[in-house]
């Protein structure tokens, strides 16, 4: 006879897989389930023995191991475990042991068998492992967005229009006239595949009309040239990060090194409600720092917006950093407005967060300023104290607050000539001290944003090269990113923290996509990659063979899971009006967050496991 | 009468020898179902705990006294030192035949409605015993259980029910409220520790349940007894060293 245990099947209920099942399936469940308490230390199970059940911890906590013995993971109330084993032949694969006192459910073999049968989403559940599960929940959330599925290809109408570069800028009009298009292509006169610059409406008026050119002028005397494409197979998100990082309105859209067409901004504004492109657009025509200061609610309501029509951590942070970096250049602009253009060539730049495409609410400025060889302080430095001043303090009132670390072009320490910068990372890279490592990690996030900007990319192309023969560097900077670890069991309800006098909060940035960030950054750094977004990075670590299959994979999962649960709280906290941090409740989590965040910190953990094992204590810490 | 047999069959401490005990009131017992409970026996003192068939017994009741209050639920679930086995849990709503008093409906929550429509103890009674023949009982304050059952059989059928109980409460007196530092606590003016079921439990690290619930509560100190076992005894130790 069976009996309605309502306390059992209600607990159950509160939890994954169950929650998806219909209450008599649940009611079942409970009525079949066997009870055993394990106190704290005890041994549930061994590995090789005969297991016919799956456990579900009710109350207490559970540490899985690996055959090795070292800790898989760490199970806490409504987690269930033994599936795998029961799934593999009924032998036990992951021995486990009761962390703390505790109470397991043990659901019978029958019962499992029957679950999996007749329900679908029990069963996917219990065969994924925690990699996979962590994929779908990444993948599911990027389907909801057309941003994010649609590829550029769908978007592409017609064929590129184009004309020869010595044809006259009369001929262009009347080409794109005839065509109905805004943007011409200007191809070489052997080949039209041969694209070498691009003219638009625009360039018509202001390079052109403006200039009062004669109109036998040649299209490649008003063209832009330096063509910036994107491949048909990109998404259209792509095109639009594209479009707001180089400030472009029109895109060529290649295949195999062809033109296959070219999208517009008219073409991509219908995929998002207001685009993040007049943003920009304000922030560029603010006419001085109060202005610009009053553009902080625009920029938050755009992240809002964007993470509410389910855009990836990748779109947002690029986003938020385009954001950022027009900040910062219309400061530049103003400065030199009012102290005249800079005496010697100069690059202003962004590091950290915003040099990765990942900058977010409340994140610091970290800045600095590269100045040319010609650099004599007793001429100059009164101008770029000045203008680094000017700049840093306006950044503080737009909502990008001082760097705590002084990392910013005021201190003379980060304004100085090329050849010290050179220097500078020469000597990071040559003999890295752990505090030299841990102030200067953020150098190696750069990203030219004003003025001699190929500076910059000189600089990423030394250290590149110096970082990747260096493997006392990587060495030392892997120490320094395996600092801090995941809280592999931070959601376990740990018995000193019952009484509530400790505050039980997650700070997600410092104990999540930093460290993995950093760890991110070791492997680029070692695969010899200039690429500073870390997702750009992930794909040159990929292709670099440096990691085993699949673990790339994993962290950009990982990377991105953590991120948008990130996103997503403070996008909550700018709706209520509250200050955007990074700390979660964990109470205040769904249980689909609950679990894909703890593969996620799973994933880390393993990806740190591996960076410790690539970067062994002993071997390698000779200089190189 | 019962209580003389009793008394001749007890170890040092006072607990009934309990397999002697059945054999005798297996000849004497006249209900059918009571004898057959009783010819299967009661273990050997000396049987490890690890041996054992268990069954956590919880009953609730009108109200405190045995003669003037009723059983209003059983609940039981069959268990031992390693599992609760829930597909063998047997729940009971009986119709009392005594007034319910309203303070007893808050605490149960079993309405007069549910208890009209109730079992009599009589109905129940053939596989009541059927559960708990062959199983050593546990329950939290053996005192009710063991008292309610006595009388209200001997109401219905002329003669009452004796049986080895674990009580999960004293198990908790001996290690709670005996130590010697409670008892220095309890001098100089500290309430002693609970030893009601849920504070009990709470010792242990076992989740909250609503309480008073006969299921539930037989559930409950099932947990509880496999914790205590856990905690302070091993498998190895003989009943006889908690029966009583």
């Amino acid at each position: 006879m069976e009996v309605e245990l309502l306390e059992i099947a209600t607990q159950l209920q509160r939890f994954e897989p169950f929650e998806a099942l219909p209450v008599d399936a649940v009611q079942q469940v409970a009525a079949s389930v066997e009870i055993s308490y394990y106190k704290a230390g005890s041994t549930i199970l061994t590995f090789g023995d005969e297991i016919h059940e799956i456990y579900f911890v009710r109350s207490g906590s559970v540490e899985v191991f690996r055959r090795n013995g070292t800790l898989y993971n760490r199970l806490e109330e409504g987690s269930l475990f033994g599936q795998m084993s029961l799934l593999m032949h009924n032998r036990v694969r992951f021995p486990a042991r009761a962390l703390e006192d505790s109470l397991l459910y043990i659901i019978p073999e029958a019962q499992f068998n029957h679950l999996c049968e007749h329900h679908d989403s029990f069963a996917d559940y219990v065969e994924l492992g925690d990699r996979a599960r962590l994929r779908q929940a990444v993948s599911r959330a990027h389907q909801s967005n057309e941003l994010m599925r649609t590829r550029i290809q769908q978007l592409i109408t017609r064929e590129p229009v184009s004309i020869e570069a010595t044809a006259s800028v009369y001929e262009a009009g009347q080409r794109m006239t005839e065509e109905g298009v805004s943007s011409l292509l200007i191809c070489t006169a052997d080949d039209p595949e041969q694209i070498v610059g691009i003219i638009t409406d625009r360039d018509l008026r202001t390079r052109f009309i403006a200039a009062g050119l004669p109109f036998e002028t040649e299209v490649s005397g008003i063209m832009s040239e330096d063509l910036i494409s994107i491949e048909a197979q990109q998404y259209v998100f792509e095109a639009m990060l594209c479009m707001l990082r180089y400030h472009i309105h029109h895109l060529p859209v290649m295949r195999d090194r062809r033109p296959v067409g070219v999208i517009s901004l008219s073409d991509l504004i219908r995929y998002e409600s207001q685009n993040s492109l007049l943003v920009v657009a304000r922030i560029l025509r603010a006419q001085d720092v109060e202005e610009l200061s009053a553009l902080k609610g625009e920029i938050n309501s755009s992240f809002v917006r964007m993470v509410n029509e389910g855009a990836n951590s990748q779109m947002v942070g690029s986003a938020m950093s385009v954001f950022g970096r027009s900040v910062k250049q219309r400061l530049l602009e103003l400065v030199t407005e009012k102290l005249g253009p800079p005496p010697i060539p100069c690059c202003f730049v962004a590091l950290g967060s915003m040099a990765r495409d990942e900058l977010l609410p409340g994140g610091d400025q970290d800045n600095a300023l590269i100045l040319d060889d010609s650099y004599d302080p007793a001429a100059h430095d009164d101008y770029f104290q000045q203008l680094a001043t000017f700049v840093c303090d306006g950044l503080t009132a737009s909502g990008y607050p001082y760097c705590k670390g002084g990392i910013m072009a005021t201190n003379d320490r980060w304004r100085q000539p090329r050849k010290v910068w050179s220097r500078y990372f020469s000597q990071w890279i040559a003999k890295p001290t752990p505090e030299d490592l841990l102030n200067s990690s953020i150098f190696f996030d750069l990203e030219g944003i004003w003025g001699e900007v190929s500076w910059v990319e000189q600089l990423k192309e030394q250290i590149a090269g110096q970082a990747e023969k260096s493997p006392y560097f990587l060495f030392a900077l892997a120490r320094s990113a395996l600092s801090r670890t995941p809280p592999l069991g931070f959601f376990k309800d740990f018995l000193v923290e019952r009484d509530g006098k400790h505050k039980n909060l997650l700070d997600l940035k410092r104990r999540g996509t930093a460290p993995l960030a950093a760890l991110i950054r070791v492997h680029a750094l070692a695969s010899g990659s200039t690429a500073q977004n870390s997702f750009d990075r992930l794909d040159d670590i990929r292709d670099a063979n440096l990691l085993p299959l699949g673990r790339t994979e994993a962290m950009r999962d990982a990377l991105e899971f953590m991120s948008m649960v990130r996103l997503r709280h403070q996008a909550q906290s700018l709706t209520l009006g509250e200050e955007v941090h990074n700390n979660i409740d964990p109470e205040t989590l769904s249980q689909f967050d609950r679990r894909n965040l703890k593969d996620a910190f799973q994933a880390l953990s393993n990806a740190q496991k591996f960076l410790k094992f690539r970067y062994p204590a002993k071997r390698n810490a000779k200089q190189g | 009468m019962l209580y003389l047999r009793a008394k001749k069959h007890t170890d040092g401490h006072g607990t009934p020898q309990w397999p002697q005990v059945y054999d005798q009131l297996a000849t004497s017992a006249k209900n059918p179902f009571l004898k057959k409970y009783y010819q299967t026996g009661a273990v050997a003192p000396a049987t490890p705990l690890a041996d054992l068939s268990l069954v956590a017994l919880d009953i609730e009741t009108t109200g405190l006294d045995p003669r003037r209050d009723a059983i209003v639920s059983v609940g039981l679930i069959p268990f031992n030192l390693q599992r609760i086995y829930c597909s063998k849990a047997r729940y009971w709503v009986l119709n009392p035949k005594k007034p319910l008093t309203t303070g007893s409906v808050v605490i149960h929550g079993i309405t007069h409605a549910e208890v009209m429509v109730g079992h009599d103890l009589n109905q129940i009674l053939p596989d009541l015993l059927k559960e708990l023949a062959g199983r050593v009982a546990v329950v939290h304050c053996r005192q009710i259980e063991r008292r309610f059952l006595d009388v209200a059989l001997k109401e219905r059928i002329g003669e009452g029910i004796v049986f080895p109980a674990i009580d999960t409460m004293e198990i908790e007196n001996r290690y709670v409220r005996r130590r010697f530092f409670q008892q220095i606590a309890h001098f100089f003016g500290r309430t002693p520790e609970s030893i009601r079921l849920a504070a009990c439990r709470s010792r242990y690290h076992l989740p909250h349940y609503t309480p008073h619930h006969a299921l539930i509560d037989a559930l409950a100190t099932a947990e509880l007894f496999q914790a205590q076992i856990a905690w302070h005894f091993t498998p190895q130790t003989s009943v006889r060293e908690l029966w009583h």
